[in-house]
């Protein structure tokens, strides 16, 4: 399965349970000017390509001060976006849970024909264009569309309304905690979960007691990274949204609006909120990593 | 002769329920909306979709998005490689932090990332300023869409090749050395060969999600016909002029695109897991 995003992955966790110490060995040290070199060029790319874009959203945010910031993300069409998008993460993440948690079970724990292809089909979304994704979403549910008139006739709003929103959302993070679940659960095998059920335990008390407390991090790293994605979300919701002020704008949306706008202040303002959700993802994720590894160092141990 | 085939005895309840709603979830919402991509597409004729998607504009965006794409994940396999080497080979102050932050760009939304990027370089910007002094122009030029495509695919290859290199036995290198092979040929025949599939798959996961990319590239590309749209930009711009066929028709060939991507990168990390299985 190929790794589209970040993955609480056993080689990583390994070494960060059980650091190795490449520069005390001669076999593994590089040399002093090799070192700098590699380290200055690497540090430089990542300085220059990711720490300065980062660092000018807030520089920005805050260039005319506090009074237009805190007016810019307390405006009513700024406050109607956070809370779309928060609407669409709270519709999305859940269903995309379960989903995850039910691909995981099925292919994880039981043999069938086409498993290999499933799994591919599941990662789909992710090799997919977020316009396509949008794309998709307008040809079966837009007024051109077989459905459309239809929907048209009863009054019901898909496109252009939170209903696409949220379609076109799901659909970018459709992978996210399948994927992450998924080899989790595939290495853990089904020994405990047999045992348990054999000692007479329902389905759903294995599920709660035995499997949960194993998949409990992967399970939050395939959350928190959906739920990032789910709120900061572009291109296919810019397709599906028709982008109405105060009713379908999410905050991506309304960035992009003021932006155009040339309100650039009022733009970065909405964007350091997204800045800030993207770091407070970061320092969870890292959080989590450390956690799984001490966990599975302690179970090595134990 | 052989036994009877008998139905496979499972402890474990939840199959049917989950497998089912697995699938049912999976055609609902991924595999029928983009069939209608294709259906759409084979509705409205195969000289409609040719003369789109053989139209100067749309031919312009494809050489573009493509030609970017491939440097850019070309640009973010060697830094990529090189910052990898520095997070698990070398321990310097800040380590854990550039390691967190190499995650950034999965993170921060991509709207966020364009309007950032076109800030710096544009011409007022901090070192779109500089490079103008110098008469080189950066946004709204195809090199602003290259700096956006290295800004969202580099975690792709540091992700792929660093628990590659995390898991590399030490013990490989050892060898090698104290069989007297100097660093520089170490690294070339035994350190890099084992990392190579790693990094291919790398650099068809950044090219993959480059091609696809939309939101980090429109701010800062100018978006000028026939030198800075690229090809979901198109798809945007037919569905706003309400050519709905011409926009499934562009779609169509991505998702073609995206297909065979998904295949070789698939028969990559077969490859790469194989070849790791040799190894150790």
């Amino acid at each position: 399965m190929a790794a589209a995003t970040a993955s609480l992955n056993a080689a990583h966790l390994a070494s960060l349970a059980a650091p190795r110490h490449y520069e005390d060995n001669p076999a593994t040290r590089d040399t002093p000017w090799i070192k700098w070199m590699i380290l200055t060029l690497s540090l430089l790319f990542f300085a220059g390509f990711l720490l300065l874009p980062l660092a000018t959203v807030f520089v920005e945010a805050f260039k005319k001060g506090w009074d237009v910031y805190l007016a810019a993300i307390s405006e009513d069409d700024a406050l109607s976006a956070i809370r779309l998008t928060l609407i669409a993460a709270l519709i999305a993440v859940p269903m995309n849970l379960v989903f995850g948690i039910s691909a995981a079970w099925a292919i994880a724990k039981f043999e069938f024909r086409g498993k290999q292809l499933l799994i591919t089909l599941i990662d789909l979304p992710f090799s997919v264009s977020p316009v396509v994704a949008g794309l998709i979403y307008v040809l079966l549910f837009g007024a051109q569309s077989w459905v459309g008139p239809w929907l048209i006739e009863h009054d019901l709003k898909i496109m252009f309304a939170v209903p696409g929103i949220v379609l076109a959302t799901i659909f970018v993070t459709f992978p996210f905690i399948a994927r992450e679940l998924i080899p989790l659960m595939q290495a853990q095998g089904k020994d405990e979960e047999e045992a348990a059920i054999v000692l007479g335990a329902s389905g759903l008390q294995t599920f709660w007691h035995v499997t949960l407390p194993n998949i409990k991090w992967g399970l939050l790293y395939g959350v928190i990274l959906c739920n990032a994605r789910a709120m900061g979300e572009f291109g296919a919701v810019s397709v599906v949204s028709g982008h109405i002020r105060g009713v379908t704008n999410t905050m991506p949306l309304q960035i992009e609006i003021l932006y155009n706008e040339y309100q650039f202040a009022a733009a970065f303002a909405v964007a350091s909120l997204l800045a800030l959700l993207a770091l407070v993802t970061l320092v969870l994720k890292t959080y989590i990593e450390w956690q799984a590894a001490r966990s599975a160092r302690d179970s090595q141990q134990g | 002769m052989s036994p009877p085939r008998h139905k496979p005895f499972r402890v474990l309840p939840g199959f049917n329920l989950t497998l089912g709603y697995t699938l049912l979830y999976l055609s609902l919402l991924v595999l029928i909306p983009l069939s209608a991509v294709f259906i759409k597409t084979a509705t409205g004729g195969w000289d409609h979709f040719w003369l789109t998607v053989t139209s100067p504009r749309v031919l312009a965006s494809f050489r573009l998005s493509f030609g970017m794409s491939l440097l850019a994940a070309a640009i973010n396999s060697v830094f990529g490689l090189l910052l990898t080497w520095s997070l698990v080979r070398y321990r310097f102050p800040g380590r854990k932090i550039v390691d967190a932050l190499i995650d950034l760009p999965f993170a921060l939304p991509t709207a966020v990332a364009g309007i950032a990027l076109t800030a710096i370089y544009a011409p007022k910007g901090w070192i779109g300023s500089l490079a103008t002094a110098y008469g080189i122009r950066i946004a709204f030029t195809p090199w602003g869409v290259l700096l956006a495509l290295i800004f969202i695919g580099l975690p792709f290859v540091v992700r792929t090749v660093q628990p590659v290199l995390e898991d590399l036995e030490v013990e490989l290198e050892e060898a090698a050395a104290s069989l007297g092979a100097p660093r520089w040929e170490t690294f070339r025949r035994v350190t890099f060969p084992a990392l190579l599939p790693a990094l291919l798959t790398g650099f068809a996961l950044a090219f993959a999600r480059a091609v696809g990319e939309y939101g980090s590239v429109i701010f800062i590309a100018g978006n000028i016909p026939m030198v800075s749209e690229i090809t979901p930009l198109m798809i945007i711009t037919k569905l706003e002029q309400y050519d709905y066929t011409g926009a499934t028709g562009i779609a169509a060939v991505m998702l073609l695109l995206s297909f065979i991507l998904l295949f070789i990168i698939n028969g990559l990390q077969v490859w790469s897991t194989r070849r790791i299985g040799r190894t150790v």
